[in-house]
């Protein structure tokens, strides 16, 4: 992607865009620990017609846009699927982030909506975010430079 | 155990109805989908973690040219995130509405939450949302594990008596 199409149009697209995201949120009660909540404890199955409803949107706009459509009009990017490579910390991360989301409830994106319909509680959980956010980029960062000065492999 | 009883008694998976789960899932799914036929960019909620402690912090992780290059969008994109909450809640008259989830849950949970979904490459909307839909293994294993663990995790708080 290209650093230079950072114009105004370009701004208001992706605001637009988590405006519908956090409309969706919202509508959704994922915004809500307490529905979340509900879902893992099978007390209401309903947040699987989010993810679900969700996905299948993208991924009808990913099908459509990999195969029928050139380019992206305001940044000139190629249409991708969202592929990352598998390794354990794929299966780590998402161990760790679940314990995290049975605790608390709340993913991210959900967090932010949250704050949107003035649930001040979830600060907590932002900050929390943050920290944890904080913590895993500080010890990778390190260990990365302890690895490299060991091997003196060029890092990425 | 006890809470899928409780379900067959109950009789309703649905208390809340479907159609707002629905209507809320094909929101978010087209909220993604605008930025990306417009832009090509894939949106996940849990980069802007990192992208934004790229102003302040000097961390080199943090500082990688795809957080400091992306960290101005996916600002606005959070702040359309919470904007577009807080215009639900205007238009519906529904009003604010604050959590009764003891703050250490949220602050605890938060903690793991933002180590797991950097660490396992993305969250409920970018594994969940982007890379099921972009039928990515890699995603489908990383939701089916934090699916498993979550519901694991919040049925044993719930035995544990904690509510909520």
């Amino acid at each position: 992607m290209s650093g230079t199409g950072r114009n105004s149009l370009f701004l208001l697209v992706i605001y637009l865009g988590g405006l519908i995201f956090g409309v969706g949120l919202a509508i959704s009660g994922m915004a809500k620990p307490e529905v979340v909540l509900d879902f893992l404890q099978f007390e209401d199955f309903g947040l699987l017609f989010v993810m679900g409803g969700a996905a299948i949107v993208t991924g009808i706009t990913f099908a459509v846009a990999t195969r029928y459509l050139d380019r992206a009009p305001l940044t000139g990017d190629t249409y991708k699927r969202r592929l990352k490579s598998f390794d354990r910390n794929v299966v780590i991360g998402g161990s760790i982030f679940g314990v995290g989301w049975g605790l608390s409830g709340i993913c991210p994106g959900a967090a932010y909506a949250s704050v949107g319909i003035g649930n001040y509680p979830i600060l907590w959980a932002i900050a929390g975010m943050f920290i944890g956010a904080y913590a895993q980029g500080y010890w990778r960062t390190l260990r990365s430079t302890t690895a490299e000065t060991a091997t003196e492999t060029p890092s990425d | 155990m006890n809470a899928f009883v409780s379900l067959l008694a109950l009789g309703d998976p649905f208390p809340r109805g479907v159609l707002p789960y629905l209507v809320g899932g094909l929101l978010v799914g087209l909220g993604a989908s605008v930025i990306y036929l417009s832009t090509g960019i894939i949106a996940g909620a849990s980069t802007f973690l990192e992208s934004t402690l790229s102003y302040v912090s000097s961390v080199e992780r943090f500082n990688r040219f795809k957080y400091v290059n992306s960290r101005g969008w996916r600002f606005v994109f959070t702040a359309g995130i919470v904007s577009g909450a807080t215009v639900y809640m205007l238009v519906s008259g529904s009003g604010v509405w604050t959590t009764d989830v003891q703050w250490w849950r949220l602050l605890v949970g938060g903690v793991l939450v933002g180590v797991g979904t950097r660490l396992g490459k993305g969250c409920t909307s970018g594994h969940g949302v982007c890379g099921v839909g972009s039928l990515s293994n890699t995603s489908l294993v990383n939701v089916a594990t934090f699916l498993v663990f979550a519901i694991g995790t919040a049925q044993l708080v719930q035995a544990l008596g904690v509510a909520p």
